[in-house]
């Protein structure tokens, strides 16, 4: 039994792909090996050029840091850092000074609409004002890739279509946007929908109709 | 990562448990404070013991009657059926002869009573010459000390110590006045200037004669010791040889006596506290390698709890070596905090020890701080290892998951 059984994907840069399928299908291993969090045990996985199966740990997490932003469900913030702590972490682990890392945090918290709440800790935002600062915090390191799990799952509706709207604009200047979901009229927006069951792409759409 | 972010990293996640912190920081405090004020109590009572030795001068030789090793004249004593020979003044004597005797004291000791008037006080009574004030660097309040005569001669004058002259006195002027030793009576010429415990004798509180003075007194022809001061450092081995052939000559060819140098004892207490202090500070050393444990156990518990974030670190690009380096520095922070906290306690405790015993002078030797220091941050180093190892090899697609 494998996770992910002859897998055969290629995906454009700037595209906006979205992975569905029930739980069990494969969808959460395909993110991790898209997220370069996990690699395949056989068959190869090429990003940017990179062949993952030729890296080690440390060059794996340095091209993850450069091509990968991550958003997540439960949005993974660390509860004990600001909102511009949060969005400086990935800049604090690759080493960039304190004053530029400031200064494009403070960047990106803005343009997720989020400036007046950058000394906030988590607990003192909505689900909808954390979900942003991931996505500031995704975005930072200027990602040629973003990757959402089941981005609106934790949050009512009115704050998960402001996350959609947010990342299908980053979407529209060029990021490559991945998202998880098994929310079907989330998953019909995007411009190209993989339906996975069992491991194995079961159906690859284009342009697909949003669901009545 | 810079270093001073990988330092409020730590800090910060170190404070977000305050109290689990602060108890592993007083774990490790105790163990600091602990080899810092026990190794203060050994050195202090080193240079206590070393500090009353050379107040006697360094080139002391001491001469006791009896042999201290049974094998020489011990035996040799037991088969003629003799037992062994006091010391005597003219012992004493015989040892101007040689040329690397400087001076020397002879000892004759006991308790008297002493009086002026009403007063009367039982002290020590100390026969002895003129020499034996230049051997203890004693400083003379008033007058002077014993005449500088032969040993034989009688001489009815006393030197008081000062706590006995102003017990004896009440403020009035000691010198010229005749006291009573015992059946005797002596003219004071002579106060001592206040000086504590320095030496083998409480020098406040006793009573100098000339040494013939003193026989008559307790009624013994022999001498307790015979206090040597040879001429120079180098000159001890040449002195004690002359010293042991002189008076050997003068008992028969029997050595039965014996001559110990004060810097051979001194050398000898020396190295016995350096054993004492070191094996002091290794078992205070027992109780930071105990708090080491605690680290370890607590790290662990907090890399079960930080999983995710561990995780989310690693999704954010951190690689193993950064995360661990993070929790190894989280482990070295809390050891160093608790190291400090417990290097001011411990030197706090030592300077409580000082004020309430100030005549010892308890402090820690610089060894053995840095030691304690050096091990409580090496046991949280080499106790955060195992815990730092775990959170660097979590696998992050498992730690996102919780």
């Amino acid at each position: 039994m494998h996770a992910l059984d002859h897998v055969d994907l290629d995906v454009a840069a700037g595209e906006y792909v979205s992975i569905m399928g029930p739980s069990g299908s494969g969808k959460s291993t395909m993110l991790n090996v898209i997220g370069l969090l996990d690699r395949p045990n056989s068959g190869t996985y090429e990003l940017a050029g990179n062949n993952v199966a030729d890296l080690d740990d440390s060059e794996l997490a340095a091209l993850r840091q450069q091509q990968i932003g991550f958003i997540f469900q439960s949005f993974h913030l660390v509860a004990r850092m600001t909102a511009l702590e949060n969005v400086e972490l990935p800049m604090l682990l690759k080493g960039v000074a304190p004053k530029e890392r400031r200064q494009r945090a403070a960047d990106a918290l803005a343009s997720v609409g989020l400036a007046p709440r950058s000394t906030h800790r988590p607990d003192q935002l909505s689900g909808g004002e954390r979900q942003r600062v991931a996505i500031a915090r995704a975005i930072v390191m200027r990602p040629n890739v973003l990757l959402a799990d089941e981005p609106t799952g934790n949050l009512d509706s009115r704050s998960g279509a402001e996350i959609i709207r947010i990342v299908e604009e980053l979407n529209k200047d060029g990021l490559a946007l991945i998202v998880v979901t098994h929310d079907p009229t989330l998953g019909a927006r995007a411009t190209r929908e993989i339906k996975m069951a069992d491991g194995r792409i079961q159906a690859d759409v284009l342009d697909p109709v949003t669901p009545p | 990562m810079r270093a001073n972010d990988v330092f409020r990293l730590s800090f910060q996640s170190l404070m977000r448990y305050p109290l689990r912190t602060s108890m592993l920081l007083v774990a490790i405090a105790i163990g600091v404070s602990s080899v810092i004020v026990l190794t203060s109590v050994a050195e202090g009572g080193r240079r206590y013991i070393s500090g009353e030795f050379s107040t006697l001068g360094t080139n002391l030789l001491i001469m006791l009657p009896g042999r201290s090793d049974t094998a020489g004249a011990g035996l040799q004593g037991m088969l003629i059926g003799e037992t062994s020979r006091d010391l005597t003044l003219d012992d004493a004597r015989a040892l101007a002869r040689s040329p690397y005797v400087a001076r020397y004291a002879p000892l004759v000791v006991g308790g008297g009573a002493v009086s002026w008037g009403s007063r009367e006080r039982d002290i020590t009574v100390l026969g002895t010459n003129a020499a034996f004030r230049d051997i203890q660097r004693w400083e003379l309040a008033a007058g002077a000390f014993l005449p500088a005569t032969d040993l034989d001669v009688l001489s009815p004058v006393c030197v008081l110590g000062n706590l006995i002259a102003s017990e004896l006195f009440a403020g009035a002027n000691a010198l010229g006045e005749w006291v009573r030793i015992g059946e005797t009576r002596c003219r004071v010429t002579g106060v001592l200037a206040q000086a504590g415990t320095a030496g083998l004798f409480d020098s406040d509180e006793l009573v100098v004669i000339p040494a013939a003075n003193a026989q008559q007194i307790f009624d013994t022809p022999s001498v307790f010791r015979i206090y040597v001061e040879a001429t120079a450092p180098e000159s001890m081995d040449r002195a004690r040889e002359d010293i042991i052939e002189i008076v050997t000559n003068r008992h028969q060819g029997i050595e039965d006596f014996t001559v110990i140098a004060l810097d051979a004892i001194l050398s000898t207490f020396n190295s016995i506290f350096a054993v004492v202090t070191g094996a002091l500070a290794a078992i205070a050393s027992i109780s930071l390698i105990v708090a080491g444990v605690l680290i370890m156990n607590v790290m662990l518990v907090a890399v079960t709890q930080r999983t995710s974030e561990i995780g989310l670190f690693k999704a954010l690009g951190a690689n193993r070596r950064q995360i661990l380096l993070l929790f190894l520095a989280e482990a070295s922070v809390l050891a160093l905090a608790g190291g400090v906290v417990g290097y001011v306690g411990g030197q706090g405790g030592a300077l409580l020890l000082r004020t309430v015993y100030p005549l010892i002078d308890f402090h820690a030797p610089l060894w053995a701080s840095l030691a304690g220091l050096a091990v409580a941050v090496a046991s949280g180093l080499v106790f955060g290892i195992l815990p730092a190892r775990r959170a660097s090899l979590l696998d992050p697609v498992e730690a996102l998951a919780k």
